[in-house]
């Protein structure tokens, strides 16, 4: 699943502008359209999967602040991330992002879900899961043609969260090279 | 060696690095050992703060054009920024932090810092006797207000 790392600082992009923009594209198109599935490459980190070390070398900097859970809190990303990217780390409930395995960010109701007035004021959570793959759970909302499925951790946390949109988070799911992504506009029913 | 006295060498030697002319650097030090970017030559820029009269509060004086790059070489990892533009220089001081760190560090300390250093001094001082040569005293001499 990881690359092995000649370095623990070693896992950045080998032409950041490039593959920062492809990365880009890739976490855009997938929150555009929830359940499909997309690899990307760039970036390793110590402990993390190919595709989380990518979208925090794409989405993070010294403006966005990061929450890491569980066993990813621990040293060695810690500095990778100080070189990479510089962000702050935060508690989870001042967090523009956050990091971990699905059982490590419960609750999830202690992450940010916007204001009223400002509901871009949420976090995103980037998950990383043992497996992805485009079965389980049947999504619908927008960016779905007729129905997706993907394979959710779970279902009852973001049926709430899709029952406080407008606001709420969204959520970038990560496995080996590949990503898909939830936001909170989707419908997310058991099947 | 302490950490803040190692942290001071380090510092002064950086700097040293960070403010050669390039191409004396490159003259000093033509070949550099095998080592790995761990971030490439980037070109960024920096704001410049200065204190009022020196030590009042802050202000911005302005943005610098710097380059900055990190390389491993075994277990050290050399970092620098320079100023300007060059990609070869940033890394060339990169690498030469690594190897600073390491067991060449004698005979880099001895064939790049020790001339770097007596050079940086030489300017300084060139610019000092310079300044102080067209240095103007002003004093005031007795103005008739007392009387």
């Amino acid at each position: 699943m990881n690359a092995p790392l000649t370095s623990p600082l070693a896992g950045g992009f080998a032409d950041p502008a490039r593959d920062a923009a492809h990365a880009f594209r890739a976490v855009l198109d997938a929150m555009a359209r929830p359940g499909r599935i997309h690899a990307v490459s760039g970036g390793a980190a110590p402990g993390l999967s190919a595709a989380a070390a990518t979208v925090l070398l794409t989405l993070t900097d010294a403006t966005t602040a990061l929450h890491l859970a569980g066993a990813l809190d621990n040293d060695a990303l810690r500095r990778w991330i100080a070189f990479h990217t510089g962000a702050p780390l935060a508690a989870a409930a001042d967090a523009g992002f956050a990091l971990g395995r699905w059982p490590d960010l419960q609750p999830v109701t202690r992450f940010r879900i916007g204001e009223p007035a400002f509901p871009d004021r949420s976090a995103t959570l980037i998950v990383e899961v043992e497996r992805l793959e485009p079965d389980g759970p049947r999504l619908t909302g927008p960016g779905i043609r007729d129905t997706a499925r993907l394979s959710l951790p779970e279902t009852a946390a973001f049926r709430a969260n899709r029952a406080l949109f407008p606001l709420g988070f969204d959520i970038i799911l990560t496995c080996g090279d590949r990503l898909a992504a939830l936001p909170r506009s989707t419908i997310v029913e058991d099947c | 060696m302490s950490q803040t006295e190692a942290t001071a060498r380090r510092r002064d030697w950086m700097s040293l690095l960070a403010r050669a002319p390039a191409a004396r650097l490159a003259a000093l030090a033509p070949d550099l050992p095998t080592h790995e970017l761990l971030r490439a030559p980037e070109i960024g820029a920096v704001m410049l703060e200065g204190r009022i009269g020196g030590t009042g509060s802050r202000f911005n004086l302005g943005e610098m054009t710097v380059t900055r790059c990190s390389v491993r070489l075994g277990d050290a990892v050399g970092h620098a920024c320079v100023q300007g533009r060059d990609r070869d220089h940033a890394r060339r001081a990169a690498v030469l932090d690594a190897l600073l760190q390491g067991e060449q560090a004698g005979r880099i300390e001895a064939r790049v810092i020790a001339p770097l250093r007596a050079e940086a001094q030489a300017r300084r001082g060139a610019r000092a006797e310079k300044a102080a040569a067209t240095r103007v005293e002003f004093f005031t001499m007795m103005r008739g207000e007392d009387q």
